[in-house]
């Protein structure tokens, strides 16, 4: 099954989804040391992102979390790519200096088919990405 | 530019601001003529914004038009009298070297418009730091968009920007009415209108009527208010800013107006407003200008300060009113002045500050979410109360 959405910044991966139905902060929100999610109460608090796709709506928070991102990159527990409903300016900034994969505005099934699990191949670049097995 | 023939760090900007544009649906980049950039003090930007800029650094990135830096988290001489931990020093200091590096000018104040830097009416730049953005866009009338800090950066290096946003003429007119049923006599009365106002429009471009004869530092007071509330980058003051003649009857008809009389601004300061008892004294939010140095210098000349007492300002601020004899007079009193800095992005906790008293509502909104109890008032009031 494959989907299609806007590319924002391109680039491949393949990994395994984290979808988080919250919106995600990276500055104090994601621990940049060791990818845990560290938010209180987050959705996916204490799950780890690195070599994730991780799926949300939208960033928020400070725009110090595009740093963040790309510290994650170097220390090499930054998700192999990003997948917004509607991406913003700091999600945006921090996947370009990193060098992440982005993607948004895809097709309406798509946040409600896939789910944490999923195994996952795209291609930001084409704007595609693939659902190739359903296990969770 | 995008394909690294001027090396790898205009390439990597050329393409955050073709990404930004693309979000924003910007149909092209444009020139920029200055920027400004904020994310400098290492309590915000920590080990992965420092790395940030010492990589761009490391990768020959140099700045093509004019750039000014917002405040560091120290005064970059004198931050052992601040009381700043050593560590954070010689970690803000890297900083301050990484954007030297890439040319950019260590001004370290939030108002560059009043050293120097101000751009031209209508022109296109790109600047960050909420309050110079609300200041320029506003009171100037030059064109920019709420910048963040790696967003100027790769503007500054590549000269361009999208074309989006309050750069275009439909974006920049009023969308709110807002009528002053109040007489604004001090900065403090501004900040609270801008406050107030941020609060009930949010990212909306208000079009003031009723205020009368503002001097810079009540316009300087009230963008920085308006910012911090609310998510204002532009507003229109009738008769006053430049943008306000476009703007007649015909196109104000049937926007949605709301009224602040003098008790909404009272309600908004006590509203804000802690109970301290032994506050540290605190102005310079945004950082002072020489009237304002000028202003307390007077008040506090032959008196004696009962409570420490902290201005904030730029250092070519400071080296004028050096010249003018306030700051000995300030120093007399029993206070003092620092540069490069200020009470919104210095290490407050790790300073061992409790409690402050300020002027500012955008100083008194940033201080207690990090858990300092700020009193509230007008500048005159704190010193005289403070001082005999």
């Amino acid at each position: 099954m494959k989907f299609h959405g806007r590319t924002i910044v391109g680039g491949s991966a393949e990994g395994v989804a984290l979808v988080s139905v919250e919106p995600v902060s990276f500055y104090g929100g994601v621990d940049p040391e060791t990818g845990i999610v560290t938010e209180p109460r987050h959705c996916i608090e204490g799950e780890n992102v690195k070599n994730r796709v991780l799926i949300f709506p939208r960033g928020k928070g400070s725009t110090v979390g595009s740093y963040v991102i790309y510290r994650m990159k170097k220390r090499g527990v930054a998700p192999s790519a990003i997948l917004n409903s509607e991406t913003d300016m700091i999600i945006t900034t921090g996947c370009v200096i990193a060098g992440i994969p982005l993607m948004d505005r895809f097709d309406e099934e798509f946040f409600r088919i896939l789910r944490t699990g999923n195994l996952l191949k795209l291609n930001a670049s084409e704007g595609w990405v693939e659902l190739i097995s359903n296990l969770s | 530019m995008l394909g690294g023939e001027y090396g790898p760090a205009v390439a990597k900007s050329i393409e955050l601001l073709v990404a930004v544009g693309k979000i924003f649906e910007a149909e092209r980049l444009i020139p920029i003529e200055s920027a400004h950039v904020s994310g400098v003090s290492y309590k915000n930007l920590g080990d992965a914004g420092l790395e940030f800029l010492e990589e761009q650094a490391d990768l020959g990135a140099k700045v093509r038009v004019k750039t000014t830096l917002n405040p560091a988290g120290m005064d970059l001489d004198r931050w052992m009298d601040l009381g700043v931990p050593e560590d954070f020093a010689v970690k803000q200091m890297r900083v301050i070297k990484a954007f030297k590096n890439i040319g950019i000018e260590a001004t370290c104040t939030c108002t560059p418009y009043l050293i120097g830097h101000v751009p031209r009416f209508g022109s296109q730049i790109a600047w960050a730091e909420s309050s110079a953005i609300a200041y320029s866009n506003s009171v100037i009338g030059a064109r920019t968009n709420r910048e963040s800090g790696p967003t100027t950066i790769a503007s500054a290096i590549t000269g361009r920007t999208p074309l989006c946003g309050y750069r275009l003429d439909e974006n920049r007119a009023p969308q709110k009415i807002v009528i002053v049923n109040a007489k604004l006599k001090t900065p403090f009365e501004y900040s609270a209108l801008g406050y107030l106002v941020g609060e009930k429009v949010g990212s909306a471009v208000p079009y003031f009527k009723g205020i009368f004869h503002p001097d810079l530092e009540s316009l300087k007071a009230l963008g920085a208010a308006l910012a911090t509330s609310g998510g204002i980058a532009l507003y229109h003051i009738e008769g006053i800013t430049p943008e306000t003649l476009k703007f007649d009857d015909e196109k104000l008809k049937g926007l949605d107006k709301i009224g602040v009389d003098e008790k909404d601004l009272r309600e908004a300061s006590i509203r804000l407003s802690s109970e301290v008892k032994d506050p540290i004294i605190c102005l310079g939010c945004p950082h002072c200008s020489l009237k304002e140095l000028k202003h307390y210098a007077k008040i506090l000349k032959d008196k004696r300060l009962r409570r420490r007492l902290i201005a904030f300002t730029s250092r070519g601020v400071y080296d004028q009113a050096e010249k003018e004899g306030c700051i000995k007079d300030i120093e007399h009193a029993g206070g003092r002045v620092f540069r490069d800095t200020c009470m919104v992005v210095a290490p407050l906790k790790e300073m061992g500050w409790r409690e402050i008293s300020t002027n500012s509502f955008k100083a008194a909104h940033y201080a207690s979410s990090m858990g300092i109890a700020t009193y509230l008032s007008a500048a005159e009031h704190v010193l005289r109360e403070a001082s005999a």
